[in-house]
């Protein structure tokens, strides 16, 4: 064990139950520390005790629900009260995701301690924890570690370990109330848009179709969307069709999007930029389709075809239907 | 209104980035660019502040008094800036920066703070809600569109499902994602006029923090190692002669995919 205690950041997933990352952070936590620790908030958060303890976490902080603020003030003060009460861990765990950025930059301003970001990998050194992240689009590996006392904080890219369960008993659920922040705890969600997704999640899928700015129109994606549900996989994207509004955000594959490591990525269309790149290069086998013979995604791919995907795509649709 | 944006001058990063063999912290010593995301902050400042009386300033902490981000800044149609620049600054983590920039914001006395969800180089997207922590600020992130609505602002904020409406008092701190809003090319008469704007010049002693505070002095963490990842090594590629179609099938055949 490189270090005593340590603290995941639970998130509950749409629809219930902690999300992937989280029992990823869990299992590496017990790899790395004596004692785990987790810590979450919302309505219903005593509903994760039991899958958080069954990944290894003996005790469950509950912030409790936040009354549709952001979490990143509440959840960080709340963080920072149980610390400064005596019960430091020696290293937290955050989820590279919206809330566990935000937490985790409010905590470090708070504390007066650094933020490790972009970590694919924690390895022990002289006793406490050193961090791997991918530089260059992923070319490199640069490890770091925290020169201060802790508690050391690191936000973690989802992906980065294998999720497994310890068979743990449910955790017991600790209260962390919220101390008093009414100056900076103004920023409410006062509605919610969810868009409607069918087929497995991006970041589950066993197979991914991911479209890019060589599909030329945006209403070509439908060549994406129809390949990803022959395949029983998810449509992704580059940002580059994202932000010029063909999909939705849901959809971006990379390094400001999802993580991805299906058994297959079909890239179309996708030049291979190093953000991209660091999103899907973990996938079992790469195919890419690309007119380019130069594009840099045939460097990474199991199986590439330099030709036009308005060739290539329409003929793939027509030999898997035919296969049925 | 008054609105900040945080303008990160960065090194191009077409060209290929390289790490200082001795602190093994990013080279940063030749020409610097404005970080591309910071165009859509700046973009988003300028629509927002278009009132009579309105005002957007640039803030900038880069080495060596470098201008040339914050002139292309300048010539999209902001009004003024402040670079913070300072030997003592080299090798910074974040929340050193953060605290830079959080008085050198300060001077500004902003309704709004706009800065990109993260940089291009260093892309820990953390700094923006560190430096709303240490203001005492609200802060929304990922937002996707912003509007001004009375002394408040009204986000769309990115979701992992979706995105949801978010309300927050000013003055607060907001980071945009790219496609927010469409950046302006500077105009030849917005180059022009760049060059006569102000730029105030500051040092980590102006700002009255404390020199052990930021730098490679006030890093809380080191780079123990860079090493080469792993690399993927590229299958077969081939030329579609109308049998493309017909490999990839083959391929995820023999995966037993299909
Ligand atoms: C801070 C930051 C974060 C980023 N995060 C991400 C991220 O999370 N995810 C991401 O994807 N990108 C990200 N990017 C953007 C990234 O750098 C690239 O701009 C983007 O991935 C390019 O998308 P693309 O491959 O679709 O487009 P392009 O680079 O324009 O490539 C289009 C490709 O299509 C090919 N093509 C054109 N026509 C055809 C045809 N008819 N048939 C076949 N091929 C054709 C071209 O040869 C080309 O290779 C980020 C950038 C920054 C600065
Ligand atoms: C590959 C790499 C990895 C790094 N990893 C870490 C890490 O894990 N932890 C850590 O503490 N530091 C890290 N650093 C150092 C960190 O990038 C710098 O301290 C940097 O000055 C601030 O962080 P950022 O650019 O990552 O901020 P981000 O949070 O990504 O920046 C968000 C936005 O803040 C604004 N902004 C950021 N910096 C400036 C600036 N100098 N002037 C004006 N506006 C600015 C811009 O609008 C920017 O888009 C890393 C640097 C590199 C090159």
């Amino acid at each position: 064990m490189a270090i005593d205690k340590v603290w995941v950041l639970a998130e509950t997933a749409e629809g219930g139950g902690p999300t992937p990352v989280t029992l990823e952070l869990l299992t590496e936590a017990r790899a790395v520390g004596a004692t785990v620790e987790a810590v979450t908030w919302g309505a219903d958060a005593a509903a994760l005790a039991g899958p958080v303890g069954e990944y290894g976490a003996g005790t469950l902080y509950d912030v409790g629900d936040l009354g549709g603020m952001l979490p990143g003030v509440p959840v960080a003060a709340a963080l920072a009260a149980l610390i400064e009460g005596g019960n430091a861990p020696e290293a937290i765990l955050f989820p590279a995701t919206y809330e566990g950025r935000d937490i985790a930059g409010r905590l470090s301003a708070r504390l007066d301690k650094p933020v490790l970001t972009n970590v694919t990998g924690l390895v022990e050194s002289d006793g406490g924890l050193s961090s791997q992240h991918p530089v260059f689009g992923g070319s490199h590996i640069v490890t770091a570690r925290f020169t201060g006392s802790g508690p050391a904080l690191f936000v973690v890219r989802a992906k980065s370990f294998a999720a497994e369960p310890s068979g743990g008993a449910a955790a017991a659920v600790v209260a962390a109330p919220v101390p008093d922040v009414a100056t900076t705890n103004t920023a409410k969600v006062v509605e919610r848009h969810v868009e409607e997704r069918t087929g497995p999640k991006l970041d589950e899928a066993p197979v991914v179709v991911s479209g890019g700015r060589g599909l030329g129109e945006a209403g070509n994606y439908a060549m994406i969307e129809e390949l990803a549900k022959l395949l029983h996989g998810a449509a992704g994207a580059s940002r580059a069709i994202v932000d010029a509004g063909w999909v939705p955000y849901s959809h971006q594959v990379g390094q400001t999007g999802k993580t991805v490591k299906p058994t297959v990525y079909l890239a179309c269309g996708i030049s291979g930029a190093t953000q991209h790149l660091v999103g899907m290069k973990g996938s079992k086998n790469i195919v890419a389709v690309n007119k380019d013979q130069e594009a840099p995604i045939f460097s990474v791919a199991d199986l590439g075809i330099v030709g036009d995907v308005h060739k290539v795509l329409p003929a793939l649709i027509e030999a898997l239907k035919a296969k049925g | 209104m008054n609105v900040v944006v945080c303008v990160k001058q960065i090194p191009d990063p077409a060209a290929p980035g390289s790490l200082d063999p001795d602190t093994k912290t990013l080279d940063r010593s030749g020409k610097l660019i404005m970080d591309d995301s910071d165009n859509y902050g700046v973009e988003m400042a300028l629509q927002l502040a278009s009132g009579d009386g309105d005002e957007v300033t640039l803030v900038s902490m880069a080495p060596n008094g470098e201008t040339s981000g914050l002139r292309t800044g300048l010539a999209m149609g902001a009004a003024k800036a402040i670079l913070v620049s300072d030997e003592a600054l080299a090798g910074s983590d974040a929340l050193g920066t953060a605290k830079v920039l959080a008085a050198a914001i300060a001077r500004a006395n902003p309704d709004l703070v706009v800065m990109a969800t993260e940089s291009t180089d260093g892309y820990t997207g953390t700094l923006p809600v560190q430096v709303a922590e240490l203001m005492g600020l609200p802060s929304v992130t990922f937002a996707k569109a912003i509007a001004v609505d009375g002394s408040s602002v009204k986000v769309e904020r990115q979701t992992e499902s979706g995105y949801d409406e978010v309300q927050c008092p000013m003055p607060a701190v907001v980071t945009v994602t790219a496609g927010v809003v469409e950046p302006r090319y500077p105009s030849f008469k917005g180059i022009m006029a760049a060059k006569s704007k102000p730029v105030d010049n500051l040092s980590v002693a102006d700002l009255g923090i404390d020199a052990s505070q930021v730098g490679a002095a006030g890093a809380g963490q080191e780079i123990t190692d860079v090493s080469e990842a792993e690399a993927r090594t590229a299958g077969e590629i081939v030329v579609d002669e109308g049998d493309g179609a017909q490999r990839i099938v083959a391929f995820l055949e023999q995966l037993k995919v299909v």
